[in-house]
């Protein structure tokens, strides 16, 4: 029991509290946030198969220890200019919440950043483009050490984007 | 058609023993004035589940006695009958006694009749006195739940019994008999230790103990004369009837001394439930065992044996290395490729089983089921080589044999309605495998009445699960059956017609992951279609190639694979090819087109055909080369994506990398859809 209580805070002085911890990566310049929880692993990029008929943000599938598990080329997403994939590319492999199930997806991004404690009060909800920009995955943004991050909420991310089928039968 | 069935029956034993525990552990756990109808139900579906399992592989007398069983549960689930501690007793030692008659079933002993009859009656005697108490005294039994005994006379009984040294080698045990006493009604046991010798005398296999019971009963002599049946020559026994107040001071003395050793019956409940409680620790919700072959674990055993072997081999090539061992090295590696594979495939062995394994029962049980029902039944069996997860097989044989039951005894008519109806004598059962889109299908389907949906709506409004003046659309209409407690068969039968099974047909399946669903034509019959994710179904497959990707194909939908020649391939309106097989014209489907991918080669000639069927089409499927063919093992593409058009599933190749799993009938589908896109365009153009 005491034990426990110990080791609680011991946690507590680690990480400040009411923070939370974000992974943040490179995309196209910018630096964007995903909650540390969903994240399961980073890997190096390698060839994907590609998967008939999906939409171009989809890279295709990967063999990640026995699980097929596709990849989502963030960049083609976020409808921005494609680039050759290099050394530094690398696949964040999430945990993303699909109605009732988990699923794991990995996203191809240019780097991986870094990891930031950011406070309730560093957070900030997204501002409002309208209907011009598309901030239905952007989740908030947060100020650490100057600098923005786009915090991502990558359960809308993949969300009904992902069945888009390519082959509309027009009967 | 003869199969020797003797190989099932190990399988039939294991969950009758299943089936038994969980009776066991329920009928513990009863709560007498608040019962649970789950836990009802689920000692009703156990022993109907026997009494199926027996019925199928003739052992006639466990499928007499469960009737029986069975038919007494229905009315407590039914709420016509409400039990009291000396019938949840009985049950328990209905259990019992399925117990011993399975055994010898099992190990080819004789059942004991007697025992079995006796037990067989007084179950008979409780249903027989429950037909009153339906109508009159229902309520009497509510308010009063000792009423039963009430009304019949009830007298004590004092038994002595002192048995001699020798009783235990003769095999008797007192516990046993006394426990067939407390049956009969309220016991109390006295024990005397007196003769108990030194300990230094004692001898485990000797009786010293002596007892004096007594028994509350309304049972008659001769009934507990029945108990000491086996031992009466090796005891003194004296049975007489004791005066009420005497009974009283006997029972006040048990009551000032409860540390005498005295076996009441309360002790032994509460003893049983612990047990009972034990077992749920260890055996809580599903189990998750498969039953494996011993040879097969010995045969896996040493082949991780000789990959130890094999890696301490390569290990110590490392340590001491030099360029003159390298043909050494590379036999090491060659072997440690060998005794992989050869582990992967025995692994994967060991879940994957042709569905006939599941199939192959159906023949006795359609065989036993229409003699008995008079009825004619040619029963078709398709696809059995379809392999799939054995833990899926044994969980989908139950709901498969509740399907047949009911396709037999509700779905195909007697012959003589058949001829009027305009059909053919015989009713035709088929039972059909296949793998479909990621998923494994099995269809059974029989050409006989069809669902009747007057009747079913007519009874679930009689039921209230469904409103008097709601309207529902046919599939709803059918959806119904799978409700519990929903059976609209005339006559309750012991093949089927007690709404058992339905719900607990789609509960199965709903646990593997699948869905049922029933498609009916009143008069023309039901097909019932299972469809279960094939997550670890493995798969022969034909490796192919188009441009720089690989696909697989799955072997059985192959016919054959071909170099085309020109003058064979004719092309309609420049757009449909057609390819002359011998004297047939098959459509070639261009996979790079399908799929709109990179190919080496657009001209026919460059490439092969592969000809594939699939629901009765046939195509040529044009790819650049065939390369190996291998088993696969399937993995699900829904699990972190989702359904793709085209594609059943996905692999993993000996390099790591992902390969997918052609789904041949999609694959058609999905060809025809893109030819009548590509055209419609051209329409539109003209139109505008």
């Amino acid at each position: 029991m005491n034990a426990a209580v110990r080791e609680e805070s011991v946690i507590g002085l680690d990480s400040e509290t009411d923070a939370n911890q974000f992974l943040t990566f490179m995309l196209a310049g910018e630096e964007y946030g995903v909650d540390i929880l969903r994240v399961q692993e980073i890997k190096g990029w390698e060839n994907a198969t590609e998967i008939p008929n999906t939409p171009d943000y989809i890279e295709g599938v990967m063999n990640l220890r026995g699980t097929i598990v596709p990849i989502v080329d963030l960049r083609s997403r976020f409808e921005l200019e494609r680039v050759e994939y290099s050394n530094t590319t690398v696949v964040i492999v999430l945990k993303v919440k699909s109605g009732d199930s988990e699923k794991t997806i990995g996203f191809v991004v240019d780097a991986v950043s870094d990891v930031y404690n950011v406070t309730d009060e560093q957070l900030k909800p997204s501002p409002d483009f309208g209907k011009s920009v598309s901030t239905e995955f952007v989740s908030g943004l947060a100020t650490v050490d100057e600098k923005m991050l786009i915090l991502l909420d990558i359960d809308h991310l993949i969300d009904a984007n992902i069945d888009v089928s390519p082959i509309e039968t027009t009967h | 058609m003869t199969i020797d069935m003797t190989q099932f029956h190990g399988v039939f034993f294991e969950e009758s023993f299943e089936g038994l525990e969980i009776m066991e552990s329920e009928l513990l756990e009863l709560v007498l004035n608040d019962p649970d109808i789950e836990a009802i139900n689920k000692i009703f579906r156990a022993a109907h589940s026997i009494k199926g399992g027996s019925g199928s592989f003739g052992f006639t007398d466990v499928t007499n006695f469960t009737h029986v069983l069975e038919t007494l549960l229905d009315e407590v689930r039914a709420g016509k009958h409400k039990l009291i501690q000396d019938e949840v007793n009985l049950l328990l030692t209905s259990v019992d006694c399925l117990r011993d008659m399975l055994s010898a079933s099992r190990d080819g002993n004789d059942i004991d009749k007697e025992n079995v009859q006796s037990i067989q009656n007084d179950l008979e005697r409780v249903l027989g006195n429950d037909s009153p108490n339906e109508t009159s005294s229902e309520k009497d039994n509510k308010e009063n739940g000792n009423s039963n005994e009430n009304v019949q006379t009830v007298s004590d009984w004092g038994i002595d019994f002192l048995p001699h040294i020798n009783l235990f080698q003769t095999g008797n045990d007192p516990l046993r008999m006394f426990r067939e006493l407390e049956e009969f009604g309220e016991l109390t046991a006295e024990v005397n230790i007196s003769k108990l010798p030194h300990f230094d005398e004692y001898d485990v296999e000797e009786s010293y103990l002596s007892w004096s019971l007594l028994l509350k009963t309304d049972a008659s002599e001769d009934k507990i004369k029945e108990v000491f049946e086996w031992v009466e020559d090796d005891c003194d026994l004296t049975i007489g009837i004791i005066k009420k107040q005497e009974t009283i001071e006997v029972e006040n003395e048990s009551d000032k001394s409860p540390e005498a050793g005295v076996a009441t019956g309360e002790r032994r409940k509460s003893e049983d439930r612990r047990k009972a409680t034990d077992r749920r620790g260890t055996a809580s919700s599903e189990s998750t065992s498969i039953r494996v072959n011993t040879d097969k674990i010995d045969a896996l055993i040493n082949m991780v044996g000789e990959l130890v072997i094999t890696q301490s081999m390569l290990s110590q090539f490392s340590e001491d290395f030099d360029v003159g061992n390298i043909d050494k090295l590379c036999d090491g590696l060659k072997q440690l490729e060998r005794n992989t594979r050869e582990l992967q495939e025995n692994v994967m062995q060991i879940r994957m089983l042709p569905i006939s394994f599941s199939f192959n029962r159906f023949p006795r049980l359609v065989h036993d089921l229409s003699s008995k029902l008079n009825k004619k039944i040619e029963l078709k069996l398709t696809g059995e080589a379809t392999e799939l997860d054995k833990t899926v097989m044994e969980k989908i044989g139950d709901p498969m044999v509740h399907l047949v039951r009911n396709s037999i005894d509700h779905g195909i008519e007697m012959p003589e309605e058949r001829l009027a109806a305009g059909k053919p004598e015989t009713g035709v059962l088929h039972l059909n495998a296949y793998h479909e889109g990621g998923n494994i299908v099995i269809d059974i389907e029989d050409d006989g009445a069809g669902l009747n949906k007057e009747r079913i709506l007519q009874k679930a409004k009689e039921r209230g699960l469904v409103k008097e003046d709601e309207v529902l659309s046919d599939d709803k209409i059918n959806e119904l059956v799978f409700r519990a407690g929903f059976s609209t068969a005339e006559q309750v039968s012991d093949v089927s017609g007690r709404g058992v099974g339905m719900d607990v047909v789609r509960r199965n399946i709903h646990d593997l992951g699948g869905v049922v669903e029933i498609k009916s034509e009143e008069g023309k019959g039901s097909t019932f279609t299972i469809r279960l994710p094939l997550t670890l179904a493995i798969l022969d497959g034909q490796l192919i190639r188009v441009g720089n990707h690989t696909y697989i194909i799955p072997l059985v939908s192959i016919i054959e694979s071909l170099q085309t020649s020109r003058d064979h391939t004719k092309s309609i309106a420049g757009d449909a090819e057609l390819y002359r097989l011998r004297d047939e014209y098959i459509p070639v489907v261009r996979l790079h087109s399908v799929f709109n991918i990179q190919c080496d080669s657009k001209k026919l000639d460059d490439g092969l055909l592969v000809v594939v069927e699939a629901e009765g089409h046939k195509v040529g499927l044009f790819v650049d080369d065939l390369l190996a063919q291998q088993q696969v093992v399937i993995k699900s593409l829904e699990t972190n994506f989702q359904k793709v058009e085209g594609v059943s599933g996905a692999t993993i190749l000996g390099d790591g990398t992902v390969a997918m799993i052609l789904d041949v009938s999609s694959l058609i589908r999905l060809s025809r859809e893109q030819s009548y896109y590509e055209k419609s365009p051209v329409l539109n153009i003209q139109a505008a």
